[in-house]
């Protein structure tokens, strides 16, 4: 069998969406992925298709993670088609409520720099007071009072999203292949992985965190960390719920998904008990409703975070061939990946716009940019 | 479905889905549903089907039932107290039944 | 937080818990025993007390193994250790810091050390219609007689194979329960032969089961051998078994139907922390990896009991012995030397009522079609997520149980997995041509027992 047009490395949500648009563009795909066990933030995913807080301090963001929640509604009609996997996505826009004025205010003052920043056009939130939040969001606590609204926000089940793109590259995908060296040359690349070496004239390091050792075997090092984010699942209980929320949003199946902390603390993907109480305390805060709600599982999973939280989307130095994608928003930015980052790859080149993306933006003093967004969940 | 070997000296009286039982001290919830004479704790929230204790030692969760207000309560681990109030659980209506109604 | 700190909590009143507890209590630890039932005992002894003061005319129908119970109840309950009944213990951390919950509150408490003696669960039986009420688990009927004197009121059918379920039988003959038939699905007397010596220097075990046995005869209960095919059928609850044997198809009416394939260390616990397991093939399921005393990999934390290995109630009561002695050399109470004196007793006893397991593990495996089922079969009951679904994942690219998990939902309801771990990890590896033990189990979350949003918030 012929080589692959390209090596895809990791088999998560941010590989495969890529993978999965390479293959539309005609492209053959070889995706590398590990085992059952990894780290995986894919399977620890919160599902939000999410844009109302991103972006603030780079515009190029602002606009990417709006183009990929415009573009997802085609890419899981598309993807629901392909793969028959109801995925459970839905638009029906995103709140994110205040608890107390000081937190209202800090909201306001996110949403006035993002409309300053990327103008009326480009951004699109509004700010809703709580009377109007009780029509929409029947059973909110005593603390809240008030919130953000976009109507650009969705969810999405990670699982079936996973699932679905699983299923459109089946052909592609090698499990059990965690890539051990990769050699890099005039006419390509070559992939050792599962006892097996393969090659491509192009390669694609998609693998989360696992992009740091595999930057390394190119001799880069990527510029990112982990961030460990706990996340709360209630039982299924009746649907109360009929939106996403930042913290809080209801699956089909009745869960209820409670998040989620921000712990800088390596590799470990633990729970503790002191995050889930404060998470846990938070959503009664929000939806007191959920005071008999039983919890049947916690979670963490591993963010992967560049010092501005920003992706970064490159070719390697020296390594014209490889390009790198790394973020954390790996559900919002699928559409994006699927049908426009994949076809950059297939052109060729990146847009000239995604200069923004390159870790260069790091050889800058760091308080040049600014940490901002609050939510990490999507 | 199960009877009692021995008639107890003292009873209590609990009520299931509003109607009184007489129980046993001792008796745990999942025990007493059982010798009601229908033994279906719950619904499952997937398809609906009927469940009723099943393992009798925390395990299992067939058995959960509304006890005093409070839902999906492990009923084999639970004992009677007079005057408890234990509902049997309904198939709750799930955010993708509405959306498919 | 509280801030006190005791020496020694142990998880689970059951045999080990109970006799580890005593112990250690009497060796100078300050030890509390947290347990989720209301009284002391575990499954094995399960009401014990109750029946001895207010049944005591059960006792002879439950047999002397339960009686035994006593002894062990009493002394716990005279020792100094504390008892903390209606407690969960929703997380370990490897810091020995325990998450209880109870009525309603939940708390955090700090260990010294810990024991987790949690005891056994039934394997999962995966049959066709074991989803039905009136369908249950052998132990779970033997529960009833124990705690509420209650057995089953119309006919009743034993399915499966292991010592309880015979001892089960004998129980329900001698209370005068109507039960229609034994079937027994698997007994390997070749495999089991060469186990023969150990078993008969274990004690009385082969007696106590060649008893069982002609006690459910002389009852006049029907034991059907070799029986494959079995499926629970009814519409809103049992109301039949079907099988097949000596070469025939078989339906028996019934109104419960005990099913059994032997019981399985619980090691949710251990799972979760995570200590470090094994596979162990001879019995079929993961046990946490020990020393000689029990002692995990983990610094503090150790099993004693059927947690850490199945080999009955008595010889968990010796495990928890010699896990107490332990804990006291550790905690400096006791020197080594004083420790091994201390358990050598327990030590040699223990030893040789584990000697009858291999007999009984060779005689009594679960069956394969059973622990494997076909496509059309629920094997996760919570989500009813069937076999067919999990080889549908499988051969979607899902290597393992997480990525199976998280494609099917298997293992995401209330039960948490204990229902379909075994069960689902099977399917894989019989799919996969591995070995269980490559193709290990889902990564047990917290809290592992449900817990409120509610006890969470008010955490303290």
């Amino acid at each position: 069998m012929s080589d692959p047009d390209f090596i895809v490395l990791g088999g998560g949500l941010v590989g495969s969406a890529i993978a999965y648009g390479l293959i539309r563009q005609g492209k053959r795909v070889t995706v590398l992925d590990e085992g059952d066990v990894a780290l995986r933030a894919s399977r620890g995913n919160f599902g939000l298709v999410w844009v109302q807080t991103k972006g603030l301090g780079m515009p190029a963001y602002a606009d990417w993670a709006r183009l990929s929640v415009d573009v997802w509604p085609e890419f899981a009609k598309e993807l629901t088609q392909r793969s028959g996997i109801d995925m459970n996505y839905r638009k029906p826009g995103g709140f994110q409520v205040a608890l107390g004025e000081k937190d209202m205010e800090a909201r306001i003052e996110v949403i006035d720099k993002l409309r300053a920043q990327q103008g009326a056009e480009g951004y699109d939130c509004e700010i809703v007071e709580r009377k109007r939040l009780d029509n929409m969001l029947p059973g909110l606590g005593p603390e809240v009072v008030g919130g953000t609204y976009c109507p650009h926000d969705g969810h999405v089940s990670p699982l079936r999203l996973l699932k679905a793109l699983h299923k459109v590259i089946a052909d592609s995908y090698r499990p059990n292949s965690k890539a051990t060296a990769i050699r890099g040359s005039a006419g390509g690349f070559q992939v050792d992985a599962g006892g097996v070496t393969h090659a491509a004239p192009k390669i694609v390091l998609a693998a989360g965190l696992g992009n740091l050792p595999l930057g390394e075997m190119l001799g880069f090092k990527l510029p990112v960390r982990p961030q460990r984010g706990q996340i709360l699942v209630t039982e299924r209980l009746p649907a109360f719920l009929d939106y996403p929320l930042s913290g809080v949003r209801q699956t089909e199946e009745g869960s209820v998904l409670l998040g989620s902390s921000r712990e800088e603390v390596g590799y470990d993907n633990s729970t503790t008990p002191d995050a889930m109480h404060t998470i846990a305390g938070n959503a009664l805060r929000i939806f007191p409703r959920l005071q008999h709600a039983r919890v049947v599982r916690a979670w963490g999973a591993l963010r992967i975070l560049a010092p501005d939280e920003f992706p970064i989307y490159q070719t390697l130095p020296g390594h014209d061939g490889a390009m790198v994608a790394t973020c954390h928003s790996g559900v919002s930015l699928a559409g994006a990946h699927a049908l426009c980052f994949a076809k950059y790859l297939a052109d060729g080149a990146l847009p000239e716009h995604f200069t923004a993306f390159h870790s260069r933006r790091f050889d800058v003093p760091k308080a040049s940019y600014e940490l901002v967004d609050p939510d990490h969940h999507a | 479905m199960f009877r009692r070997l021995h008639t107890s000296s003292s009873t209590l009286t609990i009520t299931l889905d509003g109607v009184a039982l007489k129980v046993a001290p001792g008796d745990s919830v999942a025990a007493a549903v059982l010798a009601s004479g229908n033994p279906a704790c719950r619904q499952t929230p997937v398809t609906g089907s009927d469940r009723a204790p099943f393992c009798m030692m925390g395990a299992c969760f067939d058995c959960l039932v509304e006890i005093d207000g409070v839902p999906n309560r492990q009923a084999c681990l639970v004992e009677v107290r007079e005057g408890m109030q234990v509902r049997r659980q309904a198939r709750p209506t799930l955010v993708a039944d509405r959306l498919a109604s | 937080m509280s801030g006190e700190i005791i020496d020694l909590a142990v998880i689970g009143a059951g045999p080990a818990g109970m006799a580890a507890a005593t112990v250690a209590a009497d060796l100078g630890l300050d030890v509390t025993v947290f347990d989720e039932n209301p009284a002391p005992g575990g499954q094995i002894y399960r009401g014990i007390e109750a029946v001895a003061t207010k049944r005591a005319s059960d006792l002879a129908m439950l047999g002397p193994a339960y009686e035994a119970g006593k002894t062990i109840v009493s002394a716990f309950r005279a020792s100094k250790a504390k008892h903390q009944p209606n407690t969960s213990v929703w997380l370990v951390q490897k810091d020995r810091q325990l998450g209880i919950a109870s009525g309603g509150r939940a708390s955090m408490v700090q260990a010294r050390r810990i024991l987790i003696a949690s005891g056994a669960q039934e394997r999962p039986v995966p049959i066709p219609g074991w989803t039905l009420p009136g369908v249950m688990l052998a132990g779970a009927t033997q529960g009833l007689l124990k705690s509420a004197g209650m057995v089953p009121s119309g006919p009743v059918v034993l399915a499966g194979n292991g010592p309880l379920l015979y001892q089960l039988g004998a129980q329900l003959a001698a209370a005068g329960a109507k039960v229609t038939a034994l079937l027994e699905t698997e007994a390997r007397y070749g495999a089991a032969l060469q186990h023969l010596p150990g078993a008969i220097a274990s004690g009385g075990y082969l007696a106590k089961g060649l008893g069982l046995i002609s006690a459910i005869r002389k009852a006049g209960v029907p034991i059907r051998r070799n029986v494959t095919g079995l499926k629970a059928i009814g519409k809103d609850h049992v109301e039949a078994v079907e099988f097949a044997a000596n070469g025939r198809a078989w339906r028996l009416d019934c109104e419960v139907l005990c099913l059994h394939q032997g019981v399985v260390s619980n090691a949710q616990l251990t799972l979760a922390i995570p200590a470090k397991h094994e596979w162990n093939e001879a019995q079929r399921c993961w046990r946490p990896v020990t020393d000689a005393w029990g002692n995990t990999d983990l610094e503090g934390i150790a099993v004693a009991g059927d947690c850490g290995g199945i080999g009955g109630a008595e010889a968990a009561a010796h495990a928890g012995r010699i896990a107490a002695c332990e804990a006291a050399r550790a905690l400096g109470k006791i020197d080594a030397p004083q420790r091994d004196t201390r358990a050598s007793g327990d030590r040699s006893a223990w030893e040789r009522h584990l000697r009858i397991r291999p007999f009984l593990d060779a005689l009594y495996p679960p069956s394969r079609a059973i622990a494997v089922p076909a496509d059309d079969v629920t094997l996760c009951r919570c989500e009813e997520v069937t076999a067919g679904e999990v080889r549908a994942a499988v051969r979607q690219g899902g290597t393992g149980p997480n990525q199976v998990k998280s494609f099917t939902r298997t293992g995401m309801g209330p039960c948490q997995g204990r229902m379909c771990a075994l069960t689902v990890s099977e399917v894989i590896a019989d799919q996969l041509g591995k070995s269980m033990a490559e193709v290990g189990t889902y990564r047990v979350r917290f809290p592992i027992k449900p817990l409120t949003v509610g006890e969470l918030a008010s955490l303290e």
